[in-house]
């Protein structure tokens, strides 16, 4: 056993040399970030003298940004479960006709560019007052997480043995009883990996946020970040920091929420 | 919601000799069946299904800012699709596209497919580095942009001075700056960011093969690089199809990277279809010419959409 151990440690060393390849731009973001001279212009490799000067400076700026951004993105996963739970339990545990057009209709979907939707929409919005909205963002950021959380609910959802929601439907218990009291519980891990990725979507949206809104009423913080760099940035100290501080629902989900995570990853693109 | 009554409507002429409750039962059980998938149906047809059509509508509209102020959009027939086809961008943009579509799913799936071999053999902390593996999947992509943006920058990024360092270079490297490097570095960049999507789904295929056929293959002397084309990829060839198209598919649209990292510049040396649309509609507010161009867009994705389909047909059906 320990031989064996010894043998894969090459592998080990290995795979942390890759994984350090594959975050550095991570690192630096994160290193950039804690860096604030003057100019900010030769950050060292390490921060040796670091400073949260770079975050309070984003925190002024883009707070208020961040606090759009996570009002789509919890509004999104609201919009997202409401919509994608029933109609994914329709597409794997009812006989309906069309359910294979409906299901042709979410695969279609998935390959429409974001731009085409923004096109039409934009025009759309402009008319019934939804444009710097972030209902008309929570919205628009559907069209990414619904057919993913149904296709992904759905793939989980045939699995359910039929026996279980039989019982309750004997029971006297109608469609909606039996979906809330049982399928909805039991379907609780695929429900949260929906409901994570939703969040990510609306959170990480830039397509939505740079067609539909024109004003700095309504700005998600990934325009916040685009505005920085359009402009001639001075100091990257501060955009490093917006950035590392626009990445953390990410870094916390992949930490906290890795099992629900990597079921997405997998499920979202086979299924 | 019409999907309700024909479906109700359906079963009412389908089942004439039925007695009247079990009948009426019946499309009571259906209108319930269906309002469960309703909402879905109702949201697919106003956010996919209206867009596709306004946007097929408007490519034949003379549609500019003017429109919103006098609601007026004539039509003009072909005149979009010829101006955009007869822009000499148009033939750059194709170029752009397809050069940064294939570049970067070359890249993408021979890294991840050597990522997700190479975590095949189970070593300690194997587990632990491949989901940290998924982090730059999950990062909102404009922050990538940024942070590569920073990285590559001529003068101070952290690239140019490692390579200077290291006497790589004799010069600085314009990245992003140039217009015969620029499109390098943004494949390169999208490459980064599709490796952990392209090593997960491999990965996960690579966990479907039977261990017992490796080793039937290594008794007849197949190990290596043998096992790999006798073995790993035939079974691998219905997972490979998908990420390749859906790779494709999601190449096609990128947005955000190029914005955030060289906004289509310099000199359009990284305009795609897609950033072109953008432009179109969004910063010159010619919304038919845009229109155009993401028609043709769709058209191109359909094609390999429907090629999709029919992949994940096969592999249903096996």
């Amino acid at each position: 056993m320990k031989q064996t151990k010894t043998r894969q440690l090459p592998y080990t060393v290995l795979g942390i040399v890759f994984l350090a390849i594959m975050l550095f731009p991570v690192y630096w973001m994160v290193n950039t970030s804690l860096q604030s001279g003057p100019a900010a212009v030769n950050a060292t490799l390490i921060p040796l003298h670091p400073t949260f000067v770079a975050y309070q400076q984003a925190i002024s700026e883009q707070l208020g940004n961040m606090g759009t951004s996570l009002a789509v993105a919890v509004g999104t996963v609201i919009f997202t479960l409401l919509v994608a739970t029933p109609a994914a339990y329709a597409l794997a545990k009812f006989r309906l006709r069309w359910v294979g057009l409906v299901m042709l209709a979410l695969l279609i979907s998935q390959m429409i560019p974001g731009i085409v939707i923004a096109n039409a929409l934009y025009t759309a919005y402009n008319d019934l007052g939804l444009l710097n909205s972030i209902p008309g963002l929570i919205l628009a950021d559907a069209t990414t997480s619904i057919p993913f959380a149904i296709l992904i609910l759905r793939a989980f959802m045939e699995s359910i043995p039929p026996s279980l929601v039989e019982a309750a439907r004997v029971d006297g218990a109608g469609h909606w009883r039996a979906f809330w009291s049982i399928v909805v519980p039991v379907s609780r891990n695929s429900i949260i990996t929906a409901g994570l990725f939703s969040f990510l979507f609306a959170w990480s949206d830039f397509v939505f946020a740079v067609t539909l809104t024109t004003s700095a009423t309504v700005r998600p913080v990934t325009l916040g970040i685009y505005t920085y760099l359009t402009a001639n940035i001075q100091s990257w100290a501060p955009v490093m920091a917006t950035a590392a501080l626009a990445s953390i629902p990410a870094i916390i989900f992949l930490v906290f929420a890795q099992r629900y995570i990597a079921a997405g990853a997998l499920g979202g693109a086979v299924k | 919601m019409t999907a309700i009554d024909l479906a109700a409507a359906g079963t009412g002429q389908a089942a004439p000799k039925e007695p009247l409750r079990r009948q009426r039962r019946l499309s009571v059980e259906r209108i319930a069946q269906w309002a469960f998938l309703a909402p879905a149906v109702i949201y697919i047809g106003l956010f996919f299904g209206y867009p596709i059509v306004k946007n097929v509508v408007m490519s034949f509209q003379d549609y500019t800012t003017k429109t919103f102020f006098t609601g007026e959009a004539p039509w003009v027939g072909f005149a979009n699709y010829v101006s955009v086809i007869k822009n000499s961008l148009f033939s750059t943009t194709l170029i752009n596209t397809g050069l940064f579509t294939v570049g970067s799913i070359v890249g993408q799936f021979v890294i991840g497919m050597a990522l997700a071999l190479f975590f095949k053999r189970r070593f300690p902390l194997s587990g632990v580095l491949r989901s940290l593996l998924l982090l730059p999947w999950l990062l909102p992509l404009i922050a990538s942009s940024a942070v590569w943006k920073w990285i590559l920058d001529q003068d101070s990024g952290i690239l140019n001075q490692a390579l200077l360092f290291l006497h790589v270079t004799p010069a600085a490297i314009p990245w992003l700056s140039s217009p015969n490097v620029a499109l390098i570095s943004v494949i390169l960049v999208n490459i980064w960011l599709g490796i952990p999507f392209n090593a997960t789904i491999l990965y996960g295929g690579l966990q479907g093969i039977p261990e017992e056929q490796y080793e039937a293959a290594a008794l007849d002397g197949a190990t290596g690089w043998k096992a790999f084309r006798y073995v790993t990829w035939p079974n691998l060839r219905p997972v490979v199809s998908v990420v390749l198209v859906l790779g494709v598919v999601y190449t096609l649209k990128v947005l955000d990277i190029i914005l955030g990292l060289t906004g289509g510049g310099p000199a359009n040396a990284t305009q795609t279809l897609a950033t072109n649309s953008y432009q179109q509609s969004f910063v010159v507010f010619s919304f038919g010419t845009g229109a155009a161009i993401s028609n043709i867009l769709i058209v191109i994705s359909l094609v390999f959409t429907v090629v999709y389909l029919r992949l994940n047909r096969r592999a249903i059906d096996e």
